[in-house]
């Protein structure tokens, strides 16, 4: 796995040049950067041959992947795809019918835990207890400290500290329990679908703070039903399907590799006629109409003769919804 | 309107009978509640307990009229100092001695004695005996004493059971305990602190509610506080190690009721609660000797009605501590953090 996007951006911010001659057994990657010299980029985090058997269902297949020390790392799939499952087993909340997680080129064990924060995508808190005593009582779980004060600070908790859990709003939830994932200062931080359920508003806050995290350091894994989310925080993907993953590596790498085209979009009802008429690949959703081409002056010049005017066309580039759509063959949320 | 209502009427039953264990308890619980209470006290429960002073096993119904009663359980006494020991502390409502001098011995202060005094007296003047009453020495027990112990065992029983028991299979649903899990908080760390949280509850207000009982009822205590705050601490223990086995795995709130309504309901009836049960055969007071309740009542009602010492009460003590080992490990085995 070579995460080139994310390292580059890595070394740029660090300004980093050097060599390092770390033992290949650890697991570490060897990367050219932009001036050729050899940087190694430690693995954080890797699964190895993951499988997850339940009775009847097959929900983890023989899965492997490994994650760069800060990076963000994405899983994505559609519901039941076996993720949220791998991702339990990474943090060693759900035993593997079989393979294993390493941590630092060693398998996961009590210093993972003391040293990786989790926020599950939907976890209850105790009621009457109040922000700040929730805090306090994490942070009492760890040797390793984080500094409460900080953390309260860029998860925008402090007018918050006295109030019962149960009067939270979606996003101080959502915040809080970030929060309590961030109370160890964690070198990993897991965040299972986190914005689920939050308006746009309080979603693009906290990308904010993710992005603030990894500035940090902090290794990142997320999963997200949202490609928007994964386009912007994740280095590197890795998209499941049924269990397995079926495709990964850095987005805009993924796009280039699947999409030498561009889209143009139009709505059904500018149409006249027949669509078969059209020369293109063409793919209608909700009432839009997808056309892939390489040549954009020959396909307006098509579709001008087919529609009833072009007021309301667009020309975008592939996303990841687009491959997710075309790898999985699912909706995202079905 | 009665679509709506009848739709969460259907949705509510399916959820409750697809909820197998819950549902199973639903049945089971009322028919083993039926079949074990005809088994401890028979197709006719005795009321009453009167206690048959004399040397033989056997008793002789036709030695008096009263003897032949209905709900009367008679029992035989062979030891006259045990007889007033059993009858001031309402063990028996009533002794009689029928064997040379007729006689008979009862407590005051017991509601119940004084109806079986009744029907005694009532029995023996058809007859046209002359049955005499006697004086049981030293201070009888009021039966507020008497039920004391088990009033305030009740209440540990169900804050131990309820309190403990329902709250982790709460948090294990809710997936409270799955967030735990990945921290570095270990088992027995959680289970540690919960016992511990539970205690310090248990043991405030169980004290206050002696303290208050004590003073304003004056309620009798004739040993040592020291050892009836050990025989409080080492039962509630007890009591809540025996919740954390009975959540240590369950994941649904209704089956953990019906579990723990399982267990805390044949404590009521056969651990000495309201009533002893010097009435029910031997074997139903074997069988109570496994609740841990049995052994705090019995401890407790030493210390304070007898003024029982430390050594005097170590069998219970052990054997409150050997459950305690035992609900303990099998908790721990068992333990799981979330549902799936």
């Amino acid at each position: 796995m070579v995460a080139t996007s994310g390292l580059e951006r890595h070394l740029s911010h660090l300004n980093l040049v050097s060599v390092y001659a770390l033992p290949a057994a650890q697991g570490n990657l060897t990367l050219l950067a932009a001036n050729r010299r050899i940087i190694p980029m430690p693995v954080a985090l890797e699964a190895r041959k993951l499988v997850k058997q339940y009775p009847g269902v097959l929900a983890v297949d023989e899965v492997s992947f490994q994650v760069e020390e800060g990076t963000c790392f994405g899983l994505l799939g559609p519901n039941g795809a076996g993720k949220t499952t791998t991702v339990e087993i990474m943090e060693g909340v759900t035993p593997a019918t079989s393979g294993e997680v390493y941590y630092y080129g060693s398998l996961a064990g009590q210093k993972f835990r003391q040293e990786s924060g989790i926020q599950f995508p939907s976890t209850a808190l105790q009621d009457h207890i109040t922000v700040k005593e929730t805090l306090n009582m994490f942070h009492s779980l760890y040797e390793r400290k984080g500094d409460l004060g900080k953390i309260i600070a860029e998860c925008s908790l402090g007018e918050l500290l006295d109030r019962d859990n149960r009067k939270l709003s979606g996003g101080q939830r959502q915040r809080l329990l970030l929060a309590v994932a961030l109370v160890n200062r964690p070198r990993v931080v897991f965040l299972d679908e986190p914005t689920t359920g939050l308006d746009p508003q309080a979603r693009r806050n906290f990308w904010d703070l993710v992005k603030r995290i990894r500035a940090d350091g902090t290794t990142i894994i997320l999963t997200t039903h949202y490609m928007e989310e994964a386009e912007i925080l994740c280095d590197y993907i890795a998209i499941m399907d049924s269990g397995k993953i079926i495709s990964q590596g850095n987005p805009e790498a993924l796009l280039h590799e699947h999409y030498q085209n561009v889209i143009i979009e139009l709505p059904i009802d500018d149409f006249s006629g027949d669509l078969s008429g059209l020369k293109h690949r063409v793919l209608e959703t909700q009432g839009v109409i997808e056309i892939e081409t390489n040549d954009v002056n020959a396909s307006l010049r098509d579709l001008a003769a087919h529609s009833t005017g072009l007021n309301r066309m667009k020309i975008r580039q592939p996303n990841l919804e687009d491959l997710f759509l075309d790898l999985t063959g699912h909706s995202l949320r079905t | 309107m009665l679509n709506r209502i009848y739709a969460i009427f259907r949705a509510r039953n399916l959820e409750f009978i697809r909820d197998r264990g819950s549902m199973s308890w639903n049945i089971i619980l009322p028919v083993a509640l039926m079949f074990g209470l005809s088994f401890i006290f028979g197709a006719d429960r005795a009321e009453y307990t009167v206690g048959v002073l004399q040397s033989g096993t056997e008793i002789d119904a036709s030695a008096h009229p009263f003897l032949e009663t209905r709900y009367i359980q008679f029992v035989v006494v062979n030891d006259e100092a045990d007889g007033f020991r059993r009858v001031a502390r309402h063990q028996l409502d009533l002794l009689m001695q029928i064997e040379g001098q007729q006689r008979y011995w009862v407590n005051p202060d017991s509601p119940k004695g004084y109806f079986a005094e009744l029907a005694l007296l009532q029995a023996d003047a058809d007859a046209g005996g002359d049955i005499t009453k006697e004086q049981i020495s030293g201070e009888p027990v009021r039966y507020v004493d008497w039920v004391l112990p088990g009033i305030l065992g009740m209440n540990m029983m169900f804050s131990c059971l309820f309190g403990v028991g329902y709250v982790v299979v709460r948090y294990r649903k809710n997936g409270f305990l799955k967030r735990l899990r990945a921290t570095p908080l270990r088992a027995i760390e959680f289970v540690i602190a919960q016992v511990a949280s539970r205690l310090v509850l248990v043991t405030l207000i169980t004290s206050f509610v002696f303290a208050g009982t004590k003073y304003f009822l004056d309620t009798r205590m004739d040993g040592s506080y020291i050892t009836l705050f050990i025989v409080l601490v080492v039962g509630a223990v007890s009591l809540i190690s025996m919740g954390l086995m009975i959540a240590a795995r369950v994941t649904s709130e209704e089956l953990a009721g019906g579990l723990l309504n399982m267990v805390t309901w044949p404590m009521m009836m056969l651990s000495g609660v309201w009533f002893s049960l010097e009435a029910a055969n031997d074997a139903v007071r074997n069988i109570a000797k496994v609740f841990p309740l049995t052994h705090i009542l019995d401890s407790a009602r030493a210390v304070m009605l007898d003024g029982a010492n430390l050594a005097a009460i170590a069998p219970q003590l052990i054997a409150l501590l050997a459950m305690t080992a035992v609900f303990l490990v099998i908790g721990a085995v068992i333990f799981r953090w979330h549902p799936n």
